[in-house]
C-alpha cells in the first residue's frame, strides 16, 4: 500500500482516488462546530493550510447546529453597551470561579466576530435598521442578538460553513473520528483517526492542532446534546497529558421539554419564547415557585435548583418536572412571535393557547474543561483548544448566551495562535498506531444507556456523598480498552469508543464533585449545600497512568 | 404498544438481507427512536447515521420507510410493519448508513 499524502490546499473537486492511507497538515482542527470552524478560517488567514475534521459530517453535528436561542455580545445596537458591562455580568454569573481573562476574551471579542459573521450575511434579527437584542436571564441590559425564528445555531453553522467552503487552504474531512491525540517528547505532533466508513487507521501529522470537540452532556440520560458529545476532547486532552479544570460543573438547562412528546424540535426550544413572552412557571399547585411574575429572570443554576426542589417535596408535574404556561397570550401574539415554529408544535399536538407544557433540567452546557491561557494554548506544546472543550470562562455557571460567542471568539484566537506556531514549526512525522486490545464482552451501546442513567441519577443536578460514591463504584466498574475496528462501518466499534472516553470523563466530573464540598452554581450538594469561601478555587485533573490525580 | 421494524442490513459487494424486529413504544416515539432501541437491546452492529437525536438539525438521518425518503428522527412509529432501507440513490455505507457528504469532504 502506498501511501498518499494530502494537500491540505488541494482545490474543491479534485481527484478523489481512494481513502488516504495518512494526511499532513500546518493545523489540524478537531471539530467542525462553530469554534472549529472559525479556528480552521482563522488559521487559513493566518497562512496555514488546515485540516478540518469531524467524526460526523462538516459543519451539521456538534452543538452549535442545536443552539436554537441568542448570542450575548456587547455590540451596543439596542441600547448603549460596553463589554467591561458583559463581563461583570459573566463574572457575577461564575459565582467567583472564572478565569477572568478568558472571560474578558469572551466578552472583548465578541462584538467583533458577530460584526464579522454580520457581513458573512447570517441575518441576525434586525428592528428598525439595527441588530435587534434581547434581554436574557443575568444580563443587566439587552444584548442577545439571535436568527429568527429559532434559527440561530443553524445560521452560525450554515454561515461558517460556507465561509470554509470558499477558502481552499481548508481541506474538510468527515466521517473521521480521532481516537487519540500524537504526542512525541511531550510535543503534540498530530493526532490518530479512524476513518469511520471504512475502519481504516489514518495517522494526521500536523505542526499544531486544535481541539474544538465540545462538551461531555452526552453523560446524561436527559440531555440537549447532539450523539457527539460524549466528552471526546476532553478525553483525548487527558491522555495526552493535558490539564482539566472545574469538571464539576455541568450546566442543566432548567426548562428543557418534558412532555408531550416533542420531535423535530431542540428540548431547550421553549428559552426564546421566554425571552419574548414571560412565560410562568408553575407547579403541580398551579403556583409560581421562582420570584418571577411572569417574567424571565431566574438564573439557570437557580432555575434548575428550584424546579428540581419542588419535584422532591411533591409538587412536581406529572413526568416528573414544572408545568410552563403561555395561556396569557393570544394565538396571534404567538404567531407573530414565533411565526412557523407554531405550526410545527400543532404538528406535535400541543396548542399553548389550551395547554401548558412539562419541562424539566436538561444537561447542555459544560463550564469546565482543558485548561488553556489566553493564547488558547493547553499545557501540551502545539496542543490548543477553543470553543465548550476549554474550561475556565464561564466558572460555576454560565451566563445566558455566552456559549456561541466562546465558541467563535475562542475558534477565532485559537487558530490565529496556531497558524503562528506552525509557521515556525517543521512538519514532525507520524508513525501508524496499532489498536489491538481485546474487544469487550458487553454490548456498548446498552452500557453507554446504563451510564447516562447513572450520571442524571447520582451526578446530576443534586448531589450527595453516597450518590456521587455509587456513581463512582459503576464507573470503575467499567474498563473499556479500544480495540481495532472491524473493516467497514463498525458502529458497535464506534460506542466501543465513546464509552471509553465518557467513562474516563465521567470518572472526572464524579471524582471532582465528590471533592467539592460545598454548593456553588451548577454544583449543588444537598449534603453541603452552603457555598464556602474556602472553596473559592477551581479543582485540576491530570491523568497519572490509569488514574485521575485531583489537585 | 408494539412495532414491527423490517430493516435492511448488508454492506457494500454482498447480497443483503432484511431483519425484522418487534420494538415496544409509547405514542409519539419515531423510528430513529426505534432503531436505537434496537441497537441497545438486540443488535449494536446495526448502523444508522445521526448527530442531533430528535431536533432534526443535523438533517444526518435520512432513510427510506416504506419506500419514502424521510428523517427517522421526525417519523413516528406505528403498529403496522414498517421497512426501513438506506437511501437508494447514494452510495451505501452499511445497512441504513449511505454517503452523503459531498464528496471533497470525504476521506
Amino acid at each position: 500500500m502506498t501511501a498518499v499524502p494530502a494537500k491540505a490546499g488541494a482545490p474543491p473537486g479534485g481527484a478523489r482516488k481512494k481513502i488516504r492511507a495518512w494526511m499532513e497538515t500546518d493545523v489540524l482542527v478537531i471539530g467542525a462546530g462553530a469554534a472549529g470552524m472559525y479556528a480552521a478560517i482563522a488559521a487559513a488567514r493566518g497562512g496555514a493550510r488546515v485540516l478540518l475534521v469531524d467524526r460526523s459530517l462538516i459543519g451539521r453535528g456538534g452543538a452549535t447546529v442545536m443552539a436554537q436561542m441568542t448570542v450575548a455580545v456587547a455590540v451596543g445596537e439596542e441600547e448603549p453597551d460596553h463589554w467591561e458591562h458583559h463581563l461583570a455580568d459573566t463574572l457575577k454569573a461564575g459565582r467567583g470561579l472564572c478565569d477572568p481573562a478568558l472571560s474578558q476574551l469572551l466578552c472583548e471579542d465578541g462584538p467583533d466576530c458577530i460584526r464579522e459573521m454580520d457581513g458573512w450575511g447570517i441575518g441576525w434579527a434586525r428592528r428598525d435598521g439595527h441588530m435587534a437584542q434581547v434581554h436574557a436571564p443575568g444580563h443587566d441590559r439587552k444584548r442577545c442578538v439571535y436568527v429568527d425564528f429559532l434559527n440561530t445555531g443553524p445560521a452560525v453553522s450554515k454561515t461558517l460553513r460556507a465561509r470554509v467552503q470558499r477558502m481552499p487552504e481548508i481541506r474538510r474531512v468527515g466521517d473521521l473520528l480521532v481516537t487519540d491525540i500524537a504526542v512525541r517528547d511531550g510535543v503534540c505532533v498530530g493526532a490518530h483517526a479512524v476513518h469511520v466508513s471504512t475502519g481504516r487507521a489514518v495517522p494526521l501529522a500536523a505542526k499544531a492542532t486544535i481541539i474544538a470537540t465540545g462538551g461531555l452532556t452526552r453523560l446524561y440520560a436527559r440531555n440537549s446534546a447532539s450523539i457527539n458529545m460524549g466528552g471526546d476532547g476532553y478525553a483525548l486532552a487527558l491522555r495526552a497529558g493535558a490539564e482539566l479544570i472545574d469538571m464539576e460543573f455541568v450546566q442543566f438547562f432548567p426548562i428543557g421539554h418534558l412532555a408531550p412528546r416533542l420531535v423535530g424540535m431542540d428540548p431547550i426550544m421553549w428559552d426564546p419564547f421566554r425571552y419574548k413572552l414571560g412565560g410562568r412557571l408553575l407547579n403541580s399547585d398551579g403556583r409560581e415557585f421562582l420570584p418571577e411574575a411572569g417574567k424571565y429572570t431566574s438564573a439557570r443554576d437557580i432555575a434548575t435548583y428550584g424546579i428540581l426542589k419542588e419535584v422532591e417535596a411533591g409538587r412536581g408535574s406529572p413526568h416528573g418536572g414544572a408545568w410552563l404556561s403561555f395561556q396569557h397570550c393570544g394565538e396571534a401574539e404567538l404567531r407573530s412571535a414565533f411565526g412557523p415554529v407554531i405550526d410545527r408544535l400543532a404538528a406535535n399536538g400541543i396548542d399553548l393557547t389550551r395547554q401548558n407544557i412539562e419541562v424539566a433540567p436538561i444537561a447542555h452546557y459544560h463550564m469546565g474543561g482543558i485548561r488553556t491561557d489566553t493564547d488558547m494554548r493547553t499545557s501540551v506544546p502545539h496542543l490548543f483548544a477553543a470553543g465548550e472543550a476549554v474550561g475556565g470562562a464561564n466558572g460555576a455557571n454560565r451566563l445566558s448566551g455566552n456559549a456561541i460567542t466562546e465558541a467563535v471568539t475562542f475558534g477565532r484566537r485559537a487558530g490565529a495562535r496556531a497558524a503562528a506556531l506552525a509557521s515556525q514549526t517543521a512538519m514532525p512525522a507520524l508513525a501508524s498506531a496499532r489498536l489491538d486490545a481485546k474487544r469487550p464482552d458487553l454490548n456498548p451501546a446498552a452500557a453507554i444507556v446504563e451510564l447516562q442513567r447513572v450520571m442524571n441519577r447520582d451526578v446530576g443536578p443534586l448531589r450527595t456523598a453516597a450518590g456521587l460514591q455509587r456513581a463512582l463504584a459503576h464507573i470503575q466498574g467499567l474498563d473499556v480498552p479500544l480495540p481495532a475496528p472491524h473493516e467497514g462501518l463498525d458502529a458497535e466499534w464506534v460506542d466501543i469508543h465513546d464509552l471509553r472516553n465518557m467513562r474516563l470523563v465521567a470518572e472526572c466530573v464524579t471524582r471532582a464533585a465528590l471533592a467539592r464540598e460545598e454548593s456553588r452554581g451548577a454544583h449543588q450538594r444537598d449534603d453541603f449545600p452552603e457555598g464556602d469561601t474556602r472553596w473559592q478555587r477551581r479543582q485540576a485533573i491530570r491523568l497519572e497512568g490509569n488514574t485521575c490525580k485531583l489537585s | 404498544m408494539q412495532a414491527k421494524l423490517k430493516v435492511w442490513r448488508g454492506a457494500p459487494g454482498a447480497a443483503g438481507r432484511y431483519e425484522n424486529y418487534d420494538v415496544p413504544f409509547e405514542q409519539g416515539q419515531t423510528v430513529l427512536d426505534g432503531v436505537r432501541w434496537i441497537r441497545v437491546h438486540r443488535d449494536p452492529s446495526l448502523a444508522i447515521r445521526f448527530s442531533c437525536i430528535n431536533a432534526n438539525a443535523c438533517k444526518e438521518c435520512m432513510i427510506q420507510v416504506d419506500g419514502k425518503t424521510v428523517y427517522a428522527c421526525t417519523t413516528r412509529m406505528t403498529e403496522a410493519e414498517m421497512t426501513l432501507e438506506p437511501l437508494p440513490n447514494k452510495p451505501l455505507v452499511k445497512d441504513l448508513v449511505t454517503e452523503i457528504a459531498p464528496p471533497d469532504e470525504r476521506a
